[in-house]
């Protein structure tokens, strides 16, 4: 039961999100036919015509419908931008984006997770100290100037935009490689960013369990420290991090705005940048359920999940 | 194993990467490749409807107009028309389209196609999407034979030579049957100019092969790739690595970060842009209903011109365009130097701020106890380094006159939004004029405004002016060039005596090329002139490389053997730690 009012839930927050970018996104400043004809010679007849094409010149109310009715059956409208259906032009996006942030959010939770256990049980240590303070100076240096410093600092060994080259051999071996050297940097960039988080977590979390009376059992048992931290500590611990890391998996559809913008990654945070500059309407809602659509998912399944992994917690 | 193949597959599908493997090409060779910069999306590959002038500019090398525009000097000059003719009255045109041209698929080029074109735009509404204004005053338009196109205006107009229209092959676009929904992009893409485009991916690059059909002669190297960079410090970087070719649209900062490097060349060119700053002349609808809320000060003439006098433009170029600019004066910047009009001693607004606090003063504006007369809103855009700096530097010259400062820098779209319902009392905006000036002069006509709704203007700074409207109208259907230039000129004048704007500065086009891959480029002008952002292909299509050794793409390989060592460090390392854990996991208590 209480599954399907989670079910229930997620459902009414989908809606209210289609609604609510509808609306949100016409309040955004600007005027798309004007910004996309600015600086060539357009007449009013070319403008007005441009306005009919994309649906602009009618009521609020009745575009509203037009495109509420469209999306339930799964038309998101047609890009100004790029005069392309709207779900074609995110889908094309969306392989980018979870190679992209699904490669650094894995490699930032396995290695955010691994040194928050280890400093938090070697705590005030050396190690400790470097960890936190590393992670904590990345996670506050903004990504845009740390992007562009990786940029200059490693000169020619990686290229500095997009994801392949346009002259790379056809051949799946040698596009696989570009776009894994293609990738190097921004990966680098999101996971010193986000880093930060699942260390600090996880080290909090464990703190916590460290005195508990059953890590003493376990080492009286005989047990090496090593054991006890990974078999008793960890798993007690990891609780919060999880559902942390299903917040961020949700995220990762939303791509990461500002490390794609500087890597021009052709993902759909650089979708939502150029959407944005438009204002592409009928791309910005689109992107809009589709990133918000990714997160309330996400949140279910780490609902879900809580309660697999911790039975006090239960779902069904 | 299945499932790892599959996975294989998926992660093939995700790349967008054919498997198919290359064998023919690898025995080619390499082919010599321009590679371009381009920091604007492609909105349509489609020429009647792509607005975007990134778009225009690809559009200009796969499609030839009927004529051209010089590369060394811009006077009009043979496009797939040799030959043109007015007749006595002006309102009929004969153009000629001599035989030997083809299309990049070895069809010939007729009338046929001409004619095709403009009838498409004048029956097709979205046809008219990107260039109706070329077309609104065409009668008819008729082949009467595969060498002739008759083109019969309503009335008399002295632009019929500067036509940007791309013209499409009637064989191709007489199979389409929605203009609206055909995106142009059947590779390759039969054109008539001198590259043939071959592949986009959409938001990544675009890919033009030289058309070896070119009626010039084929372009001197193989390939031409535009890759799109959304940072324009990153495509300055990537120049300085040698990932690119050509960059350009670069600031004065990143241009002189490029001093001396290695391999590359700078080019400073006469830009075709201007800045300005808009005045608000009490904007009024097209019916004459006040719109906005401009200060009322600003509707004395007096007012704004001393507002221009106690700018100091020479200052403002040195110290703000770090002197990548010419002192601004008239709408047609320098590079246009037939059109171009300087102030002569008798107009000229010398920068004098007594001057201007005494015409204040005159016009009925003292100053108050505090020193100030009033106040006034300047609206830039945030993040551009001049709107930054520049309107720092005004709210310093509009102090010393008693007129303190409130400047908002917002975005682009707020700012458009803001000229446009003229809430603004000052604010920064700018221009790109192409060779013809009646576009940028026709901004300003009393026509331009808004209509009652406020809706429908494509007025510039809400100028309407009746002895401006009379010398456009004049212009318009001036056929004797000599005569036409003065109407021009003495627009400008009165444009700068009753200053709606003031036209700060005429930017320089920044841009670089790595001459370790191509020698030299064809500029336009020939002195002084850009290589990108031409009224036409020359930049791209005159390109030389610099010899076939130079072009080597064997410097690529440590890149793509790094790639390789990276994913396979990620995957080593990943084997290591799931194979300690398992070996630890078998310590059971």
């Amino acid at each position: 039961m209480r599954l399907a009012g989670r079910l229930g839930g997620a459902a009414v927050s989908l809606l209210m999100v289609a609604v609510l970018g509808f609306f949100l996104f016409r309040v955004v400043p600007g005027d798309p036919v004007v910004s996309m004809t600015r600086g060539r010679p357009t007449t009013a007849a070319m403008q007005a015509e441009l306005r009919t094409q994309f649906g602009l010149d009618r009521p609020l109310v009745e575009q509203f419908w037009h495109y509420f009715t469209g999306l339930l059956r799964g038309d998101m409208g047609t890009s100004f931008t790029f005069r392309r259906p709207v779900a074609d032009v995110i889908l094309e996006r969306l392989g980018p984006t979870l190679l992209l942030v699904g490669t650094s959010t894995l490699i930032a939770v396995v290695l955010g997770l691994w040194l928050g256990v280890r400093a938090a049980w070697r705590r005030d240590s050396g190690f400790d100290r470097a960890t936190t303070g590393v992670s904590l100076t990345l996670w506050a240096v903004p990504t845009f100037w740390l992007g562009m410093l990786l940029m200059m600092a490693t000169g020619d060994l990686f290229p500095s935009r997009g994801m392949r080259d346009t002259d790379t051999a056809p051949d799946f071996v040698s596009q696989a490689l570009d776009v894994g050297h293609h990738l190097v940097l921004p990966s680098l960039t999101l996971v010193a960013v986000v880093c930060a988080e699942y260390v600090l977590v996880m080290r909090s979390s464990l703190l916590e369990e460290m005195h508990a009376p059953y890590l003493t059992t376990a080492r009286a048992k005989g047990l090496r420290d090593d054991l006890v931290r990974r078999r008793h500590a960890v798993p007690n611990a990891v609780l919060p991090a999880i559902t942390l890391v299903f917040l961020r998996f949700g995220l990762v559809v939303a791509g990461a705005i500002t490390t794609e913008t500087v890597f021009s990654w052709p993902g759909l945070g650089l979708l939502f940048y150029d959407a944005l500059t438009g204002p592409d309407y009928f791309l910005l809602q689109g992107l809009l359920v589709v990133t918000a659509g990714a997160v309330v998912v996400m949140n279910l399944l780490a609902d879900v999940l809580h309660g697999v992994l911790d039975p006090r917690v239960k779902v069904v | 194993m299945r499932v790892k193949s599959s996975a294989l597959l998926a992660i093939a599908t995700t790349l967008g990467v054919s498997a198919a493997p290359a064998t023919a090409q690898e025995q080619a060779p390499t082919p010599v490749i321009l590679k371009v910069a381009i920091t604007q999306q492609i909105d349509s590959m489609n020429p009647f409807l792509a607005v975007f002038q990134s778009s225009t500019e690809i559009g200009r090398l796969m499609y030839d107009y009927l004529t051209a525009y010089a590369a060394d000097d811009q006077r009009v000059t043979e496009g797939l028309a040799n030959r043109w003719e007015p007749s006595a009255d002006k309102l009929t045109w004969t153009f000629t389209v001599p035989e030997g041209k083809k299309w990049s698929d070895g069809q010939p080029i007729t009338a046929q196609d001409v004619a095709f074109t403009y009838n498409l735009m004048l029956t097709d509404e979205v046809a008219r999407t990107a260039n109706g204004s070329f077309v609104t005053n065409f009668a008819s338009v008729a082949a009467t034979d595969d060498k002739t196109v008759v083109v019969k205006t309503k009335a008399p107009q002295v632009t019929m030579l500067a036509l940007d229209i791309p013209i499409v092959p009637k064989h191709v676009w007489e199979k389409v049957t929605s203009v609206k929904d055909y995106t142009n992009e059947q590779m390759p893409v039969v054109g008539s100019g001198p590259f043939v485009l071959t592949e986009h991916v959409a938001g990544q690059f675009i890919k033009l092969k030289a058309n070896k059909n070119y009626w010039r002669g084929a372009a001197k190297y193989d390939e031409l790739h535009f890759v799109y960079f959304q940072n324009s410090d990153a495509a300055v970087q990537a120049l300085a690595k040698g990932e690119v070719d050509l960059v350009n649209r670069m600031a004065p900062a990143q241009y002189e970060s490029l001093e001396g490097k290695a391999g590359v060349t700078r080019n400073k060119a006469q830009g075709r842009r201007f800045t300005e700053l808009l005045i608000n002349p009490g904007a009024q609808t097209r019916t004459g209903e006040p719109i906005g809320d401009g200060n009322p000060a600003l509707k004395d003439v007096r007012v704004r011109r001393a507002i221009a006098q106690a700018i100091d433009l020479d200052a403002l170029v040195s110290r703000v365009n770090l002197g990548y600019a010419e002192k601004g004066a008239g709408l047609v910047p320098p590079v246009f130097d037939k059109w171009h009009w300087q102030p002569g001693t008798s107009e000229q607004r010398e920068f004098d701020p007594a001057a201007a606090n005494a015409a204040l003063d005159a016009a009925g504006f003292p100053r108050r106890p505090d020193g100030t007369r009033f106040g006034l809103r300047l609206i830039g855009r945030a993040g551009r380094a001049y709107d930054e700096q520049a309107s720092e530097y005004l709210k310093r010259s509009m102090s010393e006159i008693g007129i303190p400062l409130d400047v908002r820098l917002v975005t682009d779209n707020q700012l458009n939004e803001v000229t446009t319902a003229a809430t603004y009392d000052l604010a920064f905006s700018g221009w790109a004029t192409n060779v013809d000036p009646d576009f940028i002069l026709s901004l300003h006509t009393c026509a331009q405004r808004p209509g009652a709704d406020g809706k429908g203007g494509t007025t510039d700074a809400y100028f309407c002016d009746e002895t401006y409207d009379k010398l456009y109208a004049q212009q318009l259907s001036e056929f004797d060039e000599g005569k036409r230039v003065e109407i021009v000129k003495q627009m400008q004048a009165r444009f700068y005596d009753q200053v709606p704007a003031v036209v700060l500065a005429y930017e320089n086009a920044l841009e670089a090329y790595r001459s370790d891959h191509f020698a030299r480029f064809t500029t336009q002008p020939a002195e002084g002139g850009v290589i990108m952002a031409q009224n036409g292909m020359w930049g791209y299509y005159g390109a030389e490389p610099a010899g076939r050794a130079a072009q080597s793409s064997g410097s690529r390989w440590p890149g793509l053997v790094l790639g390789g060592v990276v994913i396979a460090g990620l995957v080593v390392v990943s084997v290591l730690y799931a194979r300690r854990r398992n070996a630890t996991a078998g310590e059971r208590e």
